[in-house]
């Protein structure tokens, strides 16, 4: 938090002049017909992107000289928040002159960027980068119309944050690559969750289908198994291990896959004993907190915690609730 | 002009109220609780304030007004404290509130749900209502406090108060109402409304900002949300604000005598404006004008984001509000809209309007001028409206 977050103001005054000059008279707001493409011998066309449902919608009007594939022209039509039309009038600047590919190429952050008064200082507060993210989305459904193709095709990627156009795929690799261990690490590595923060966790100003934090733990658990099947393999097999060990391999297993499962029911569990037979070695525990009254201790929830165990270190694993 | 139609969010100081706080910051300084003369000069104005305050609300002597920062430390109390004492350990474990509560309200609700107390929201109509039935249909013997808002902040209308302490008072539960938006702009009478508690914030009513109350009826028993000294019976310690209390006094005193030119040139002057709006295509205004309070309107202009035209009214000196998201720092649509069903696409279109007493016929003109030009330059623009300028 800090000095500088305890008092709130308004997020207008956080807005660039430019921002502001386009919001109250956006220079290439308006529309284009078809008889417009025949006198400008041009192609139409004209995608939309969000909707009022949702409190952003814009609409795109190029056009496209075929011979070229460059925009000769262009306008928008917006509902939307003041920074949601100046984020349309300034993609519509970036647009013009250029080829349909080169188009493509223009991100949320270009809009963001010229629309800054100096380089130094955002355009917008974080919580608008939204908006812009509006005008880069509207350029690839027209894109894709001209190309006769799905807008898709241009994301081969799930986009976690939108504000810094940074993947899912991206996410994954920086956490591997350089053992990340928290969201703000995260953010600094590739900036994700820096801006309007929705991506963080869930509870933001607007819903997500992705959220670093899950991605955080989950990656966090895909190495963590990574680690244990890598163990496993270099050491001796889980039967010819000491007591001491398979208890060591056990309780890895159990908070790599097992405790997280029954903490977020507000339980756990602990492990009693080991006993070795010809056939099986069973593994004694007992549940703690809420999973010791609950019935599928002794029944789903007992079979899962066997099978992962079967399945992590061996299938003689036996599974006993005490 | 500059026109101020924002008076739900906050108001101006009534000037009266103003010169008669003005001695007791720097004269008339002395903590009321003190022996000496300074204290007793002090104390004579508070107890005056504290007269003008149950005249005001029409309490009983015997019930207790207490002095707190605001109407959201009052909730805070009422809903912590009823944990405390009336749920914690003990078979009740239910809370009611409405479904379009202010955050001060569903959020306290939601802390005791983290504490494990089931949290029951009255679902509201298409006006932005709950009614007594709908109280009837998920009160039981289980319900510690129901907690329903007099009046509410976004749309005015005014919640059958009285027919849902009595039905939460058979159920041996105790009320609280976030009387907030109606002090001040109705009669409040607490001596028949049987309610247990209420809350208010003085500078709703043209009193100061930073000083509100809790009327706590006589037998409810309450822990202090704030524990240190013997201020205020011991219910709420910290040393009196004296200027701020004698202050908040003197502009319920003025408000309520005002409530008859509120009723009728206030009314008309927002209905007037309201009338306006609605000449324009697509437009719709929330709740029955005679069940709201008379300052406030809530309307969807179509095709017409609500930031974009606070942004604009702005521009024209005109100040007024909106729940849309793009106004704040969440980006959900206002939960009013949502509450009462209203068209998702309509959701974003929210504007509040809310007049005081020193709105003029001029400033309401100019506002209806400034408003149509707004809604006609953003409709030219909106890429979801159809706009047709021969269209007026």
């Amino acid at each position: 938090m800090g000095k500088n977050n305890l008092i709130g103001g308004s997020i207008w005054d956080e807005y660039s002049q430019k921002v502001q000059d386009r919001m109250n008279a956006p220079r290439h707001m308006g529309e284009f017909t078809e008889d417009d493409a025949k006198k400008a011998d041009a192609k139409l066309i004209v995608a939309d992107f969000g909707a009022e449902s949702c409190g952003d919608a814009v609409r795109l009007y190029w056009l496209v000289d075929e011979k070229t594939d460059t925009i000769k022209d262009a306008k928008f039509k917006s509902f939307g928040c003041g920074t949601a039309i100046a984020s349309s009038d300034t993609m519509v600047d970036l647009c013009i002159g250029k080829k349909v590919d080169e188009a493509v190429k223009i991100t949320n952050l270009d809009v963001e960027f010229a629309m800054r008064d100096n380089p130094e200082t955002p355009a917008v507060p974080p919580q608008k980068m939204h908006c812009s993210v509006m005008a880069y989305d509207v350029i690839k459904q027209a894109a894709a119309q001209y190309k006769g193709i799905s807008p898709e095709d241009f994301e081969d990627q799930i986009i976690v944050c939108e504000c810094a156009r940074v993947s899912l795929g991206t996410i994954k690799d920086v956490i591997r690559l350089n053992d990340l261990h928290t969201v703000e690490e995260i953010t600094q590595y590739t900036k994700a969750g820096a801006f309007c923060k929705s991506c963080v966790k869930p509870g933001g100003h607007e819903k997500k289908d992705y959220y670093l934090v899950d991605i955080l733990a989950e990656t966090r658990a895909e190495m963590e198994r990574e680690r244990l099947k890598e163990m496993n393999k270099e050491d001796l097999a889980f039967e010819e291990m000491t007591m001491v060990k398979q208890l060591k391999a056990i309780e890895s297993v159990l908070d790599a896959e097992v405790r997280a499962m029954l903490q977020s029911d507000g339980g756990d569990m602990e492990v009693i004993d080991i006993q070795k037979s010809a056939e099986n070695i069973d593994v004694y525990i007992r549940y703690l907190g809420a999973c010791s009254g609950c019935s599928s201790g002794s029944g789903a929830t007992l079979y899962a915690i066997e099978n992962i165990l079967q399945e992590e270190l061996s299938p003689r694993i036996r599974v006993m609730p005490v | 002009m500059k026109v101020y139609l924002d008076n739900n969010a906050t108001t101006m100081l009534d000037p009266c109220a103003y010169e008669l706080m003005l001695p007791f910051f720097k004269e008339h300084y002395g903590n009321p609780n003190s022996l000496h003369a300074f204290g007793s000069a002090t104390h004579s104005a508070l107890k005056e304030a504290m007269d003008k305050l149950y005249a005001g609300l029409n309490a009983s002597d015997l019930d207790d007004i207490i002095i707190t920062s605001c109407a959201t430390e009052s909730i805070n109390w009422v809903f912590k404290s009823v944990y405390f004492d009336h749920i914690l350990d003990k078979e009740r474990n239910e809370v009611i509130i409405s479904g379009v509560e202010h955050p001060a309200v569903s959020a306290a609700a939601m802390f005791l749900k983290q504490l494990g107390v089931k949290v029951i929201d009255l679902p509201v109509n298409s006006e932005g209502l709950s009614t007594a039935e709908d109280l009837k249909k998920v009160i039981s013997d289980k319900t510690a406090l129901v907690s329903v808002m007099w009046a509410n902040n976004e749309t005015g209308m005014i919640f059958p108060i009285k027919e849902m302490a009595e039905i939460t008072h058979e159920f041996g539960a105790l009320f609280h109402t976030d009387a907030t938006q109606a002090v001040g702009k109705i009669k409040i009478n607490l001596k028949d409304e049987g309610i247990d508690l209420a809350s208010f914030s003085a500078h709703k009513f043209h009193g100061p900002k930073g000083v509100g109350g809790l009327f706590i009826k006589k037998g409810v028993k309450l822990t202090p949300l704030l524990h240190g000294g013997e201020h205020m019976g011991g219910r709420r310690s910290g040393t009196l604000n004296v200027p701020f209390i004698v202050a908040m006094g003197e502009a319920l005193k003025i408000a309520n005598s005002m409530l008859e030119f509120e009723d009728s040139h206030i009314r008309r002057l927002r209905d007037k404006l309201e009338d306006a709006i609605l000449t324009l295509p697509d437009t719709t205004v929330v709740g029955n004008r005679q069940n709201r309070v008379p300052n406030t309107i809530l309307a969807s202009i179509k095709g017409v984001e609500g930031e974009a035209m606070l942004w604009d009214l702005n521009q024209n000196g005109i100040a007024a509000s909106t729940g849309s998201a793009c106004a704040s720092e969440d980006l959900e649509s206002n939960p009013i809209m949502e509450a009462i069903g209203a068209e998702n696409d309509l959701a974003h279109t929210a504007l509040r309007l809310s007049l005081s007493r020193f709105n003029t016929e001029a400033e309401i003109d100019y506002a209806i001028e400034q408003i149509k030009k707004a809604t006609e330059r953003l409709r030219s623009i909106s890429s979801t409206y159809a706009y047709n300028p021969n269209q007026r």
